[in-house]
C-alpha cells in the first residue's frame, strides 16, 4: 500500500488560514488501512481543527466526507455536490489522490493533509516499513526476494557496501543491512552462487527517471 | 601477473615489475586555497609512490577531486582520482573520466562513496546510478573497449589504471572474498583495502584471496593508519563502521602515556607493514594517514620502504 | 464571581470503573457532581474521535476508565485503548490545549473509593487548570469580560 504520514497540524492550520468552509477528505484505500488518512482520521482532524479555530475565536464549518478511493474518477466525482459549496478542499489521500482530486475540481483550493511517505506493508498493526521504491523493473527474481533497490541505503545493485556491521546498515544501527537479508536468504534457497552475478547497470528509465509513467490495458480502451 | 601496462601509471609500472609499492592519501581543503594541497604535497613527496585525493569524502563538501589531482601533479607527485557513486549519475562519471584523463590523471579508484547522512549536508538528493562495481565496469568498458555506456565510440580513450576499496572486515564476513572476485570480475587491476588492525582476521581474509587465486589477477595494497591517540582508537573502534579494531590494540594505546600514544601508534602502523609484507599476496601497502600526512614519511622510513624505486 | 464548576465527562466500563461508581454510591461516598459518566461496554471502545467530541461539545476535562491490566473482559481491550487515550494527549497539544486534560486510570469494580478519589482528584486537577476555551458558558462570560 501506499504510506502516508499526517502532516503538522500547524502546517495544516496555515494551509487553511482565511476559509470559513471546508471538506476534509478522506480515501477509503490505502491511507485508511495505515490509519492516516481514512474516515476516523478525518473526523479526529476535523475536531482538531475546529477546536483550534473555535479557541480562537474564528470558528469554521466542515463537512467531513470519505470516498472509496480518490485516484478513481468516480468516486472523486461523488462529492462534486458538496465541492461548489466549500472554500477548499483538504484531502486526507496520498498525492495520486490530491491530484485526482485537484485535476477534477479545478476552481477550488486543494490542500494536502498528509505527507505520502512510501510503498510498504504493516509488520504489525500501526507499524509500516517501506518495501518498494517503484523503479519500474523487478530484480528480485535476483535477490532471493528482497530489493536491493528499497532496502539499501545506497540503492547498491551489488552490495553491501563496507559499512555493513552485524546485520545493520551504517547509517542507522535500527536499520537492517538489505543486503545482508538478501544474502541471508539466498542462503536459505541455497542460491549464495548467485551472489557472485554481478547485476547489471539498471535502465532507469521505467523509473521516475524517464518521465511521469503509464500503465495502459489496450483491452479496456474504448 | 601479466606484465603489460595498459596506462602510463607509475603506480601500475611499479606494480607490475613486482615491486612492493606504497600508496598515501592526501584529503583536499574545504576551501578554494591550492596552497594547502601544495603543503601536504611538499610533505608527502617521494615518501610514497601515489597519492589517493578523496572524493568529498564522508560526504563532506570539499574541493573537487579533480582539480586537486592537476595541483598535486604540479607539484610532481602521481594522484590516484577517487570517484563516489554518490553524488554524480553516468553522464556526470563519463565526463569527469574523460576530463580527469584528459589533465593527465592515470589512476583511479572507484567507489560507492558514504552515505550523505555523516557529512555536512545530509538533507542531499544522493545518486547512486552506479554502484563501485558498475563504476569499474564502465571504465573498464571506456579504456579497453572504447566505448561509452551507451554504446557511442569514444574518440580519444581515456587510459586510467583501475583501482577499487575492499573492506575485508565488513559484514558478513563469508562473502567478502566473493566481493572482490566480483570487483575482479568487474575488471579492478588495484584494491586498496580498509585500515587494517586486526591481522588475524585480514590472514583469514587473504588466505581466501590467494585459495581462489585472485592475488594473482589483482595488486592488493593493504590499508594502514596510524592511531594519533588512544582517543582516535577509541572512536574508530566504537563510531566508524565496518572497522575492526582489536581490544588489545585500544588496550596497547590505553596503556601508553599520553605524550607517548602517537609513538605507539607509529610503531604499531610500522609492525603492520612489516607483517603485511610478509604475507602471500600482497603487492603494496596503502598509507592513510588521516590529516596527518607528515607522518607518511616517518611510518615509510621506519618500514623500510623509503627511498621509493624509480620506473 | 461564581466558582468555576469543570465538565467532566468519564467513560467508564461496564465491568469495572462503572461497578465502582456504583458502588461508590452504595457506600455513600461523596464524589463531585462534575463527573458525566457514560458507560461503555470496554474502555477499548473508546477512540480518540469519542474524547475530541466531547472537549468539541465544551468537556473541561475526559478521562477514561477501564479494567485492573490482565483482568479486561475482552482479553485486552483496556491495554488498546490506554496508549489511544495518551495518544489524544499529543491532539490535545497540537490543537493548543493542556494535554492534562485527558487520562487513563485503572480500576475494578471493588474499588468503590478508588471511583470516588479519581473523580475528586481529577476535578480538582481541571479546576486549577481552569475552564477549556472551548467551553462556551465561561467564554461568553470572558468575552463580555473583555
Amino acid at each position: 500500500m501506499v504510506v502516508g504520514e499526517r502532516k503538522p497540524f500547524e502546517e495544516i492550520m496555515k494551509m487553511l488560514e482565511g476559509h470559513k468552509k471546508v471538506m476534509v477528505l478522506g480515501c477509503g484505500g490505502c491511507v485508511t488501512v495505515c490509519l492516516t488518512g481514512g474516515q476516523d482520521a478525518v473526523r479526529v482532524l476535523s475536531s482538531q481543527i475546529r477546536m483550534a479555530r473555535d479557541k480562537d475565536g474564528n470558528p469554521i464549518e466542515i463537512i467531513e466526507k470519505t470516498v472509496e478511493r480518490q485516484c478513481d474518477p468516480e468516486y472523486v466525482d461523488q462529492v462534486q455536490e458538496i465541492v461548489p459549496d466549500v472554500d477548499a478542499v483538504l484531502s486526507m489521500a496520498c498525492g495520486a489522490g490530491v491530484q485526482f482530486m485537484a485535476e477534477r475540481y479545478t476552481k477550488t483550493p486543494l490542500y494536502p493533509a498528509l505527507n505520502t511517505t512510501f510503498v510498504g506493508g504493516s509488520v504489525k498493526e500501526g507499524y509500516y516499513v517501506e518495501r518498494c521504491q517503484t523503479c519500474g523493473e523487478c530484480k528480485l527474481a535476483y535477490t532471493g526476494g528482497i530489493c536491493p533497490i528499497a532496502r539499501c541505503s545506497k540503492s547498491l545493485l551489488n552490495g553491501p557496501c563496507g559499512g555493513s556491521t552485524k546485520g545493520k546498515c551504517e547509517i542507522d544501527p535500527n536499520v537492517d543491512c538489505g543486503w545482508q537479508l538478501i544474502l541471508d536468504r539466498l542462503r536459505d534457497l541455497d542460491q549464495m552462487d548467485r551472489y557472485e552475478q554481478i547485476l547489471e547497470i539498471a535502465d532507469w528509465r521505467t523509473s521516475r527517471d524517464g518521465g511521469p509513467r503509464k500503465m495502459i490495458r489496450e483491452d479496456f480502451q474504448r | 601477473m601479466s606484465g603489460e601496462c595498459k596506462t602510463d601509471s607509475r603506480l601500475e609500472k611499479l606494480l607490475r615489475s613486482g615491486k612492493f609499492a606504497v600508496t598515501g592519501e592526501c584529503g583536499p581543503p574545504r576551501g578554494a586555497d591550492p596552497e594547502v594541497i601544495r603543503k601536504k604535497c611538499a610533505l608527502l613527496k617521494d615518501k610514497a609512490d601515489a597519492f589517493n585525493i578523496t572524493d568529498n569524502q564522508t560526504s563532506v563538501v570539499r574541493m573537487s577531486s579533480i582539480s586537486s589531482a592537476v595541483i598535486m601533479m604540479q607539484q610532481g607527485l602521481e594522484p590516484v582520482m577517487q570517484m563516489v557513486c554518490r553524488d554524480r549519475n553516468r553522464i556526470a562519471i563519463q565526463s569527469d573520466i574523460l576530463g580527469g584523463a584528459a589533465l593527465g590523471i592515470k589512476n583511479m579508484l572507484c567507489l560507492s562513496g558514504d552515505h550523505q547522512k555523516f557529512g555536512d549536508h545530509p538533507q542531499a538528493k544522493n545518486v547512486f546510478d552506479l554502484d563501485s562495481i558498475q563504476l569499474i565496469q564502465t571504465v573498464r568498458r571506456m579504456r579497453d573497449e572504447g566505448k561509452f555506456l551507451g554504446g557511442e565510440e569514444i574518440k580519444g580513450v581515456p587510459r586510467l589504471f583501475i583501482g577499487a576499496a575492499e573492506n575485508p572486515f565488513a559484514d558478513p564476513f563469508e562473502i567478502r572474498v566473493p566481493r572482490l572476485a566480483k570487483k575482479v570480475a568487474a575488471g579492478v587491476e588495484f584494491i586498496q583495502t580498509q585500515c587494517i588492525f586486526n591481522l588475524k582476521k585480514f590472514g583469514e581474509w587473504m588466505k581466501g584471496v590467494v585459495d581462489r587465486g585472485l592475488h594473482e589477477k589483482v595488486f592488493i595494497l593493504g590499508g594502514v593508519t596510524p592511531f594519533k591517540s588512544f582517543g582516535m582508537a577509541r572512536y574508530m573502534a566504537k563510531n566508524v563502521p565496518g572497522m575492526d579494531v582489536p581490544d588489545e590494540l585500544l588496550q596497547r594505546m590505553k596503556d601508553t602515556p599520553k605524550e607517548q600514544q602517537a609513538d605507539e601508534g607509529i610503531k604499531i602502523a610500522v609492525e603492520t607493514i612489516q607483517q603485511l609484507k610478509e604475507m602471500p599476496g600482497i603487492s603494496g601497502v596503502h598509507i592513510m594517514a588521516i590529516e596527518w600526512e607528515e607522518k607518511v614519511g616517518e611510518i615509510a622510513e621506519k618500514a623500510g620502504l623509503l627511498p621509493r624505486p624509480t620506473v | 464571581m461564581e466558582e468555576f464548576e469543570p465538565i467532566i465527562v468519564a467513560f467508564c466500563c461496564h465491568y469495572c470503573a462503572y461497578g465502582a461508581a456504583d458502588l461508590a454510591g452504595s457506600m455513600r461516598l461523596n464524589y463531585p457532581t462534575n463527573i458525566r459518566v457514560i458507560r461503555l461496554p470496554c474502555s477499548g471502545k473508546v477512540t480518540p474521535v469519542f474524547i475530541l467530541r466531547a472537549f468539541e461539545k465544551g468537556a473541561d476535562g475526559v478521562y477514561v476508565a477501564g479494567c485492573m491490566e490482565g483482568d479486561c473482559h475482552f482479553i485486552h481491550g483496556n491495554l488498546v485503548s490506554k496508549p489511544r487515550v495518551l495518544y489524544v494527549k499529543k491532539l490535545l497539544q497540537e490543537v493548543g490545549l493542556e494535554p492534562e486534560r485527558v487520562d487513563f486510570f485503572n480500576m475494578s469494580a471493588a474499588m468503590g473509593p478508588r471511583f470516588a478519589e479519581v473523580a475528586r482528584e481529577f476535578t480538582e486537577r481541571i479546576k486549577q487548570l481552569g475552564p477549556s476555551p472551548l467551553n462556551k458558558k465561561y467564554r461568553k462570560k470572558s468575552d463580555q469580560a473583555a
